[in-house]
């Protein structure tokens, strides 16, 4: 008899083994199962998820360095005036020291955030207004849709123009092309030279909630400080708000990715210099990169951990079925044995049972961990990669649980003295 | 020892000793004969005689204390586990009282079950198992599952699975012990039939008009043989 069919009579009989109790064979492969697509499922997911981190901080710019205002906290003693104009963040100063002191700079680009409502006839938002200088848009990697983006020109004669954000354009131009267009932002109005692509939400962002638009739009930065100034007046219950803040972002583009730590460290010396107050933010997406890493780095092995915790308890599970299986079936064992099976026909039997029970349970597993990744992206709006190679570790893993756990009770099988085994009722 | 060259089996001075607690017990006590080809024997004996001792011992599922046992010109005693399973599924034929079938195999894999066992099985060992089957009256019932056939069938399916390796030794523990007197009657008819076509074999039983078929009746007592007696 050859090999292959040995093989194949095994396997065949092991089928037909497990298909006497298929309740039982169905409930035992249950832990290998859910084993199986949690590894499956749990990979996909920190893979989605470490994916889009990924992407959102490659966005940023892995060569550039962000230096961002924020508003220091209230000091207490002031909290009773009505009406003050709080002085902080970054410089124009700041900007020059980046662009005269640091070395390895390619370009840096300033960026001020003007509050002013933007209307078009009787559409109106409060989108994010961006005065900000040409170099933007390579120093961002934003990709321009239609038209041009802010010029040298436009910065130098004032020109009232700007460009939009595509959903912003869709917003106030929904059945036609921005481009020519006037938009009204504050008091006065602005050509529409352009439109960029939108850029992906970060996840610090908050969701658009319900009709709030979305979207930015771009003013040429010597224009925006003829018209709106520098200070900016919030109204709030009861008071009104006044800041003055000269830059809101400062973004310097390193030549080379290995200056970028220097640089990094460079910056950071300059601000804790010059500014007393904790009114700035250093964002160096390189860095963030790293530690992206390495929270998915530790992702996986927590992950890792849960999912081998689970396929532990499955091949526990097995193994505990096919102790009793063997016991159940020790008459069965002490027949064959007189008939002239071997310890290790006996081994292979119980183990090709095993295998088959969580190789199903492995095959069904991988079915089910290719099902909740899915599942996750339609209703928890998550993404989910799932490589081709999670399937396969995962059901490799199945066989080989099948395998360790099956070794004992087939083991003690093997071991049984046919004589007692046949006097078992 | 010294054996004629178609003695298929022989007991030398067997012992088989237990220990139950401090207490040995000697269930074979000095056993020694020997079987030559084509004897029909029956082992007769109460409970706690010996007898299903020294059926196990020349079945080869357990091993001697001291003594020797010879079966198919080899000395068991110097045999390992996979040798004596060797023997088993190429030498000897086991029939037993309650059928001892395989529920989850059909009648012809269960017909085959010693051949699956086998290192280098015959070639033509279905078309043996088939042909047994038929001989039986079984070769409609190919397919069915030991739980749909009656005793007699079953009984039948086991006679099969004992011949089909064409053993130099059948041994039968209590064949017809389960089975009504009619089918019983069948069945050791057949006993009959494959001694007068030259087969070996050893019929376990307490009934005598079941040992008044064999050509030798052994009386086992006290794990010693009380007598043997040549019929014919």
């Amino acid at each position: 008899m050859t090999a292959t069919r040995v093989f194949t009579r095994s396997l065949r009989a092991g089928v037909r083994s497990l298909a006497l109790h298929k309740l039982r064979s169905l409930l035992t492969t249950l832990g290998v199962l859910f084993g199986t697509s949690s590894v499956i499922s749990m990979l996909a997911i920190g893979e989605g998820a470490s994916y889009e981190a990924q992407e959102q901080i490659k966005q940023l710019g892995s060569q550039n360095v962000i230096l961002r205002s924020v508003k220091p906290p209230d000091s207490p003693n002031d909290t009773n005036q009505t009406s003050r104009v709080v002085n902080y963040g970054l410089t124009r100063m700041d900007r020059e020291r980046v662009e005269d002191t640091f070395v390895g700079i390619e370009k840096v680009v300033a960026v001020r955030e003007i509050q002013q409502e933007v209307r078009v006839k009787n559409r109106s938002a409060n989108p994010r207004v961006l005065a900000t200088e040409p170099a933007y848009i390579d120093v961002t990697g934003r990709m321009v849709w239609e038209g041009r983006f802010i010029t040298e020109e436009d910065d130098r004669s004032l020109n009232n123009v700007c460009v939009l954000s595509t959903e912003l354009a869709r917003y106030y131009f929904p059945l036609e092309s921005a481009v020519g267009k006037r938009v009204k932002i504050g008091p006065d109005y602005f050509d529409v030279v352009g439109t960029v692509a939108p850029r992906m939400r970060a996840a610090d962002d908050p969701a658009p909630a319900g009709e709030e638009v979305t979207g930015e739009l771009f003013v040429p930065y010597q224009t925006a400080m003829r018209w709106f100034g520098e200070i900016q007046v919030k109204m709030r219950a009861g008071s009104r708000d006044m800041e003055q803040v000269e830059l809101h972002e400062i973004i310097a583009r390193v030549g080379r990715g290995e200056d970028v730590p220097m640089v990094a460290a460079a910056a950071r010396t300059m601000l804790e210099r010059f500014h007393d107050k904790r009114d700035h933010d250093l964002i160096v997406p390189l860095e963030l990169l790293a530690r992206a890493e390495e929270t998915k780095r530790i992702f996986n092995i927590v992950l890792g951990s849960i999912a081998g915790i689970s396929l532990l308890v499955g091949g526990i599970g097995i193994m505990n079925v096919m102790l009793a299986t063997v016991t159940e079936r020790t008459r069965e064992i002490g027949i064959r044995r007189a008939l002239g099976a071997k310890r290790r026909h006996i081994v292979s039997q119980f183990l090709v049972e095993c295998v088959l029970l969580s190789v199903g349970g492995g095959a069904l597993g991988v079915g089910l961990g290719l099902a909740i990744p899915l599942l996750v992206e339609e209703f928890a709006d998550m993404r989910t990669i799932v490589t081709p190679a999670a399937p396969m570790i995962a059901f490799g893993i199945s066989a080989g649980v099948g395998v360790i756990f099956g070794l004992y009770p087939a083991w003690r099988a093997a071991e049984m003295d046919p004589v007692e085994a046949l006097r078992h009722e | 020892m010294i054996t004629g060259t178609d003695t298929v089996a022989a007991l030398e001075d067997v012992r088989r000793t237990y220990l139950m607690g401090s207490n040995e017990v000697h269930a074979l006590d000095g056993v020694s004969f020997d079987i030559e080809r084509g004897q029909y024997w029956s082992i007769m004996g109460a409970s706690g005689s010996g007898k299903s001792t020294l059926l196990n011992l020349m079945g080869c599922l357990d091993r001697p204390t001291t003594g020797t046992y010879w079966l198919a010109g080899r000395d068991t005693g110097s045999l390992d586990d996979d040798d004596l399973s060797d023997l088993r599924s190429t030498h000897l034929g086991f029939i037993f009282q309650s059928y001892n079938l395989i529920p989850q195999l059909d009648v012809l894999e269960n017909i085959l079950v010693p051949i699956y066992y086998q290192d280098e099985p015959a070639p033509d060992a279905e078309d043996r198992a088939r042909a047994l089957a038929d001989r039986m009256g079984l070769s409609d019932r190919l397919d069915h599952r030991p739980p749909e056939l009656s005793g007699g069938q079953q009984q039948r399916v086991a006679i099969s699975r004992a011949l089909v390796n064409d053993p130099d030794l059948i041994l039968a523990d209590e064949a017809t012990g389960n089975l009504d007197t009619q089918t019983a009657t069948e069945i050791l008819d057949l006993f009959d039939e494959l001694s007068a076509e030259g087969k070996t074999i050893v019929f376990v039983t307490h009934e005598a008009h079941v040992a008044e078929r064999a050509s030798h009746i052994l009386r086992m007592r006290d794990g010693r043989i009380e007598e043997v007696k040549v019929q014919r």
